[in-house]
């Protein structure tokens, strides 16, 4: 083939490939090293949840819920526990929807962490990752004290938690929340956000304007990183989140580098929430009173959203009067935005693929289900 | 092994097995392929990183299977993923290990009966360990890497002669 001779070609990211978070294909077609289509191939990791789902009782499912998207499980179990609470009128005590808003907001901070280190791995540095996931170790051991698992909790109930709070949890949280404030998150912006070789390989890279966000439905930090004020803890109340003060954090830019400081400085928020939260923590139970067989009505359906650490996490289920649900789809934001890195990547070189696709924060347990 | 003086002047000599020395080597570079499949691959990323430091034991992951002696199979493999494991494994240059992660990998976990679940990765590879648990944790995959290791101590000169189905 003579030199001058133009040929596009095409290569196979994946499905084992280590920047792309999980067992994802993805089929990019390059110009030189230009990408000119980058397609997703997904279905890896089909575990058929919303099938297994059919099989199961309420209760049950919330086990398979954690496994969707398995860096913010107790944010998936809010999302299915929140939509049959207000189908079948079930009460939750006050101090239970308390413990719910610190360990989401604990949980959202854990996969802000793990996003970190894991893309900044993409782009080549390894020492964030490190850091990372120090700091995320030591939200896994709050996690397990008070549910018994590191990863995956099974924690939510309907109609309130599992359990209460060991003694001297409140001091822990506290304290990691004093350390990540002060040593942490300072520690991170040394080393990643000033850093030059970052600027050059996120600054202007993969923009993404909000109309095209919006178009694509996009949710969570990469719908704010474009400059979109939304964001369902707000918006759609649930929870005890308008008790707290907080902001919706946007960043104008739109690219890899604003979506990388929408999630750093929604840690911080967390941590405000969090706090504000230990603070006006209540006494009392943390179960309500719940039938032991839920039955929906029949041909009842309802549709819940919820913000989770990816963005909007929807559950619709349909209710045929049985203990199963009659058919349960799961709306996972991770799903919506891998549509986005082919807009978002067509001109770019094939190493600036590789940052957007991780600025996107995919989990394929969710993509996939 | 033993140590032999011949004299004072001349520094000592250390005598061994060809068989151990191999053995040995083998076990102490465990080179690990990055290939996370799900829920597991995240505690096996914990294992490597700060806290847990898989790199004590000579564990290091790599990209490509070329590079690395053993596979952890961390997750749930379905139909889609079945050819590519194997198609993973094959490219591994011998003496190869696999340690199934979890228990979707060991037998389809609580996928078990779902109908796109390979029933364990071993229907697809020959596995030498199984690390129970839903997600392990990193403690239980470093047991593992340990048994592995304490196996790899018994074999002898030749590569171990195990056939996939």
């Amino acid at each position: 083939m003579a030199l001058t001779q133009e040929r596009e070609i095409t290569v196979n990211m994946g499905p084992q490939h280590p920047s792309t978070h999980g067992v994802l294909r993805m089929i990019v077609k390059l110009d030189g090293e230009t990408v000119v289509e980058a397609k997703p191939d997904i279905g890896y990791l089909h575990r058929c949840f919303e099938k297994l789902a059919e099989q199961k009782t309420y209760p049950q499912v919330i086990t398979f819920t954690d496994r969707t998207d398995y860096l913010s499980a107790m944010t998936n179990e809010w999302a299915f526990v929140l939509g049959i609470e207000k189908l079948l009128g079930i009460e939750v005590p006050e101090r239970a929807e308390y413990i719910r808003v610190i360990v989401a907001e604990l949980q959202r901070i854990a996969s802000h962490l793990i996003w970190f280190g894991t893309f900044s791995l993409d782009l080549g540095a390894a020492t964030p990752f490190i850091y990372a996931f120090r700091e995320r170790e030591v939200i896994y051991d709050l996690f397990e004290s008070i549910s018994g698992g590191r990863l995956l909790y099974n924690y939510f109930r309907i109609g309130g938690l599992r359990n209460d709070f060991p003694p001297g949890w409140k001091e822990k949280v506290l304290e990691f929340l004093e350390y990540l404030e002060k040593k942490a998150l300072p520690e991170y912006h040394k080393l990643f956000t000033g850093n030059r070789i970052v600027e050059v390989r996120t600054q202007g890279v993969g923009v993404l304007k909000p109309e095209v966000a919006i178009a694509y439905g996009a949710s969570g930090p990469v719908l704010r990183g474009s400059g979109v004020d939304w964001d369902l803890r707000r918006d759609v109340p649930y929870g005890y989140y308008h008790k707290f003060d907080w902001q919706v954090i946007t960043e104008k830019a739109g690219d890899v580098f604003a979506r990388y400081l929408v999630r750093m400085r929604e840690v911080e928020q967390s941590i405000k929430i969090v706090r504000q939260a230990l603070q006006g923590m209540p006494d009392g139970e943390f179960l309500g009173k719940v039938p032991k067989v839920l039955k929906p009505p029949k041909d009842s359906e309802f549709y819940v959203r919820h913000e989770g650490s990816r963005g909007e996490v929807g559950v619709y289920l349909i209710s045929d009067g049985t203990p199963n649900p009659y058919r349960c789809h799961w709306r996972s934001p991770a799903f919506v935005h891998l549509q986005l890195v082919e807009p978002m990547a067509i001109g770019w070189k094939i190493a600036d693929l590789v940052a957007i696709l991780g600025s996107i924060d995919i989990v394929l347990g969710e993509v996939d289900r | 092994m033993g140590v032999v003086f011949e004299s004072d002047a001349v520094p000592g000599v250390i005598t061994t097995s060809l068989a151990k020395v191999v053995n040995w080597s083998r076990k102490s570079s465990l080179w690990y392929m990055l290939f996370g499949i799900a829920c597991c691959a995240i505690e096996m990323m914990g294992a490597g990183a700060a806290r847990y430091d898989l790199d004590r034991f000579g564990a290091i992951f790599r990209a490509s299977p070329r590079q690395s002696d053993l596979m952890i199979v961390a997750g749930t493999v379905n139909e889609k993923m079945a050819p590519r494991v194997r198609q993973l494994w094959e490219q591994m240059s011998e003496p190869r290990y696999v340690i199934a992660m979890g228990a979707c990998a060991t037998n389809g976990g609580p996928y078990w009966d779902a109908y796109n679940v390979v029933q364990g990765v071993d229907k697809i590879v020959p596995v030498d360990i199984y690390v129970p648990g839903c997600p392990p944790r990193p403690e239980a995959l470093m047991y593992g890497i340990l048994k592995l290791q304490e196996r790899i101590d018994k074999e002898g000169l030749g590569i171990p002669q195990r056939k996939g189905k």
